[in-house]
């Protein structure tokens, strides 16, 4: 069933791309056939940004591939600037830009050697190049790191490179897939100003997918894919106009914690989706979304509830169907109400610097976490977060200052100490070739868990995670979002006091981002103490108090009431907690 | 209790991870096969089926009879009798023989006249260790030939008085298969521990699981004896299969004990787990362990003794050579098969290998912690 939005227009004359009835599979090893896209059109014009939006596996990856001549479709065709997929492919890759998610930069390579390599494949004439560099490095703010190492850029920096290295040829057409993934919200900002300055100046037409909702709400159209079908197309006010009346907006009373009450929402039936959005909560529902908040909040809320405005995300929430086991918090579970600021210490660095050679990575940083509370680490690629984190789980010696985790400096503690946390790196890291119940057979014998123990906990995880489909498949084969569940169940299994979660969310598709959110929040009413990183600003609104860090310096610190005040000006009364960062971010820039 | 559960399933999980993944299990059993059987038939000084040519002027009874003993030995190959002199430059120039012998036309007159006869031999150069010892076993041939003239009384010549009388020990025929072979155990179980061990740390820095065990209560020497077991297991069964291989299947006589045998090589693989460890905790990535395992491995067998004196070398590099792993196990393997030495005799050889390990060991388990980035 498609389910169009809005009108799509009659094929103009200008359609940089267009999809007819596509459908691809793949076949296995085993000769299962699995469905990448299944009869889908659509168009992308010039001059005009096309989002491509929808959950892990809904084949976005896979269409932008057939469009770039990578792969061919099962049925169907692709018709990229006049030319077919196909039979023209080698064409359409010299009048394509096409980044891929990672982005073949040589990490050996200067910033102007990769460009120069990606000029040479893409046959640019010598005698144009030094104009187009100049643009491209202009454009990008490269131009002071010519004779960088690509290696050693940020992770925004890179992209912007892969950027600029997809653009050396001036194409017609670029195809970009989830290029902000992992990128700060800062570089975020400057990435989208790049395309869209070009959609203006040169009139290409972009095709790019993305998992950050907000950035779908500004392209000009969006199409969004699931399970390989689409599922809806239209531009973004057309997604909206069918949302009216179905977003609330919970604001509670003045000293009414927000978590619990969201929480109590989440788990409640007809609410579709919950987040806490600047200190309130947003709720979607299916239907007339201020009588169906008001029928669900808890006995003596004492708040107001109002009708909002509906976004994008708003509308994607509402069309992706859910299936598989869904996280439910405890609704039924009083509230407990904490403070936090009597609980005892049970992290706490002084004076903490790191230096790698003559570079000061982390420049005295000194802040305390207490017992049950969700701490988060934020800040833009580079700025020290991760290097901070790795101090605090013992992973990386400090240069100076002192670091005590549950009364400890866990680098010199000796091991068993190191069993009462928990620690979800990054990247996806459990073994692989193993199976999920090897993978948590060994973890929970690896924190001393006995037979019994052992068997008690892992089936909690199964149960908790809804693992049990996955038991005896390899973890290296999971999904994206369920590899992330055995991550997590993995690093509980012991019953940790201290939980610490490196950028747990990245990659992650909104669904699972949501879910990941209340679990965490559950575990923290059971007075499980979390670090966690991540560079999602919206995330920041589930913590209870946060750090900013910036070229390994303290931007701020507090709750997110607190920072949000921070950037409250005049023509913005409620800034987010991103308006805030960048504020914050830019106004540091100023000084430097 | 605790610590034995945990060591136990780090090692589980240790054997696991190499057993699932093929090309683990490839690396256990394909190159100590291709090895033993490279080194066992390939790797022989022992000359065979040289090519050589012959220019007979004389074509006397004498003559062919010499011809015949160069025919009929093993180590020669007629491949061109030639009928002129003008043809020598092109068979030697061609490679089509490594060897000529040019018997002038008056060989028969002068022996039977009893003058002293000579027969040209001409070698190729270009190979000088053929060459070399191929006129060796000529001379010994053409020794013979007087000999056998002489005792017909068609020579005059009585033979030399001073007769050398020579005997080889431990190795009759001198077959150079045995100094190989018997060897062997010690190389091939370099090989397979070098790369389980070398990659085992790397793979798990690369994939970011070896954060999971740091940050795991497991203690530094219990990761260590984790990822030493499968190399020390798989290292000492190989070792042990072509040692029987060597007897079964190459005929290497076995003269000495099973216990210093086993010993000797439990050793070795343990200094060689130490070093393969030590390469993997210096790498961050699975190609930069791979890379260092072939730096150590290289020179370690090229230093060794295994096909080249450690004598020869200069003295400079024999000192350096001294902390190389593999020279001592290569002496006390050939000790122990062809001298029939007991652990006893090995000592010298095993001690150390045991300083070594005492090196690399600690200082492997110590960078598991702080090699970061």
């Amino acid at each position: 069933m498609t389910n169009v939005v809005g009108s799509v227009a009659a094929a103009r004359q200008d359609a940089v791309l267009s999809v007819r009835n596509l459908s691809k599979s793949f076949t296995a090893k085993n000769k299962a056939v699995t469905s990448g896209l299944q009869d889908v059109s659509l168009e992308a014009m010039a001059a005009q940004v096309t989002g491509l939006v929808g959950a892990d596996g809904a084949g976005k990856t896979t269409l932008i591939r057939i469009a770039a001549g990578l792969l061919s479709p099962t049925s169907g065709s692709v018709t990229v600037l006049g030319l077919d997929s196909v039979a023209e492919s080698i064409k359409i890759q010299s009048r394509v830009g096409y980044m891929p998610q990672k982005f073949g930069l040589y990490q050996d390579l200067t910033v102007a050697e990769n460009m120069t390599l990606y000029a040479d494949l893409q046959g640019v004439p010598v005698a144009q190049r030094s104009e187009r560099y100049e643009q491209l490095l202009e454009m990008t703010g490269l131009a002071p790191f010519t004779r960088r190492r690509a290696g050693a850029l940020s992770g925004g920096m890179k992209q912007k490179l892969g950027l600029a290295c997809a653009l050396i040829k001036s194409p017609r057409m670029l195809l970009l897939d989830e290029p902000t993934v992992g990128v700060d919200p800062v570089s975020r900002r400057e990435l989208w100003k790049i395309v869209y300055k070009l959609v203006a100046t040169d009139g290409i037409g972009v095709l790019v997918s993305t998992a950050y909702l907000d950035e779908a709400e500004r392209c000009d159209h969006v199409v969004v894919l699931h399970e390989g079908a689409l599922l809806a197309s239209g531009t973004p006010d057309d997604f909206k106009k069918q949302m009216q009346g179905k977003v609330a907006l919970v604001s509670p009373a003045a000293g009414e914690p927000t978590r619990p009450i969201y929480t109590h929402l989440a788990s409640k039936n007809h609410i579709v989706d919950a987040t806490i959005r600047s200190g309130r909560i947003r709720a979607v529902a299916d239907n007339n979304a201020v009588n169906v908040v008001d029928d669900a909040l808890p006995t003596g809320f004492a708040g107001t509830v109002a009708k909002a405005a509906p976004n994008f995300e708003d509308s994607f929430m509402l069309l992706i169907p859910r299936k598989g086991p869904q996280f439910q918090a405890n609704g039924n579970q009083p509230a407990l109400e904490k403070d936090i600021a009597n609980e005892d210490v049970v992290v706490e660095t002084r004076s903490l610097q790191k230096f790698f050679g003559d570079f000061e990575a982390v420049k005295k940083l000194s802040f305390d976490v207490h017992r049950g509370e969700i701490f988060g680490l934020l800040g833009p690629n580079g700025a020290g977060k991760s290097t901070t984190f790795r101090m605090l789980c013992g992973l990386l010696p400090a240069s100076a200052g002192e670091i005590r985790v549950a009364g400890r400096d866990l680098r010199r503690s000796r091991a068993w100490a190191r069993s009462r946390l928990g620690y979800m790196a990054q990247q996806f890291s459990m073994y692989g070739q193993l199976s999920v119940t090897e993978n948590l057979g060994f973890f929970g014998k690896a924190y001393g868990l006995d037979r019994k123990r052992l068997r008690q906990r892992i089936d909690w995880a199964f149960e908790e995670f809804g693992l049990t489909p996955w038991a005896d498949k390899a973890a290296g084969d999971l999904p994206g979002g369920y590899k992330q569940r055995l991550a997590m169940a993995a690093a509980l299994l012991h019953e940790p006091e201290i939980l610490f979660l490196d950028e747990p969310t990245s990659g992650v598709d909104p669904f699972a981002r949501r879910e990941f959110w209340l679990r965490i929040n559950s575990f923290a009413q059971q007075g499980v103490t979390v670090i966690v990183t991540t560079h999602f600003m919206e995330e920041a609104e589930y913590c209870d108090r946060m750090l900013i860090m910036s070229r390994g310096d303290t931007l701020a610190m507090g709750t997110p009431a607190e920072i949000r005040a921070l950037a409250s000006t005049e023509e913005n009364r409620e800034p987010t907690i991103e308006d805030a960062f960048i504020a914050l971010a830019e106004g540091q820039a100023g000084e430097a | 209790m605790n610590s034995l559960r945990r060591i136990l399933a780090l090692i589980v999980k240790e054997f696991i991870l190499i057993l699932k993944d093929p090309k683990s299990r490839l690396i256990v059993v394909g190159p100590p096969l291709i090895q033993f059987f490279v080194f066992g038939y390939a790797a022989t000084y022992d000359l065979k089926n040289v090519r050589y040519a012959v220019l007979d002027e004389s074509r006397g009874a004498l003559s062919r009879q010499l011809l015949a003993r160069v025919e009929g030995s093993d180590t020669f190959e007629l491949a061109r009798v030639l009928s002129s002199e003008k043809e020598i430059d092109e068979v030697i120039n061609l490679e089509e023989a490594r060897i000529l012998l040019h018997i002038g036309p008056d060989f028969e007159r002068n022996l039977q006249g009893g003058q002293p006869a000579t027969v040209q031999v001409i070698a190729d150069g270009r190979n000088p260790n053929v060459a070399m010892v191929a006129l060796g076993y000529l001379q010994n041939i053409v020794g013979q030939f007087n000999r056998v003239l002489a005792a017909r009384g068609v020579s005059s010549r009585a033979g030399p008085s001073l007769q050398l009388v020579d005997r080889a020990w431990f190795n009759d025929n001198l077959q150079s298969r045995w100094f190989m072979v018997s060897a062997l155990g010690g190389v091939i179980s370099m090989v397979v521990v070098m790369i389980l061990t070398s990659l085992s740390v790397a793979r798990e820095r690369e994939f970011g699981t070896f954060d999971q065990l740091l940050v795991a209560p497991f203690t530094p020497g219990e990761i260590l004896l984790g990822k030493s077991m499968p190399g020390l297991l798989f290292g000492l069964m190989n070792a042990l299969i072509f040692s029987a291989g060597a007897v079964w299947w190459f005929n290497v006589p076995f003269r000495g004990t099973v216990s210093a045998l086993v010993l000797s090589l439990l050793c070795f693989i343990v200094t060689m787990v130490g070093m393969g460890l030590l390469v993997s905790s210096f790498s961050m990535t699975l190609q930069q362990g791979l890379l260092g395992a072939f730096v150590v491995m290289m020179p370690a067998v090229v230093l060794s003794g295994l096909a080249t004196p450690i004598e020869n070398m200069p003295h400079w590099l024999q000192t350096m050579d001294l902390v190389n792993p593999v020279r001592y196990i290569i002496v006390a393997l050939r000790r122990i098969f062809l001298e029939g030495a007991d652990v006893a005799m090995i000592w010298p050889q095993l001690w150390p290998l045991l300083i070594i390990a005492g090196v690399t060991l600690p200082s492997a388990a110590w960078l598991f912690r702080h090699r970061t980035q």
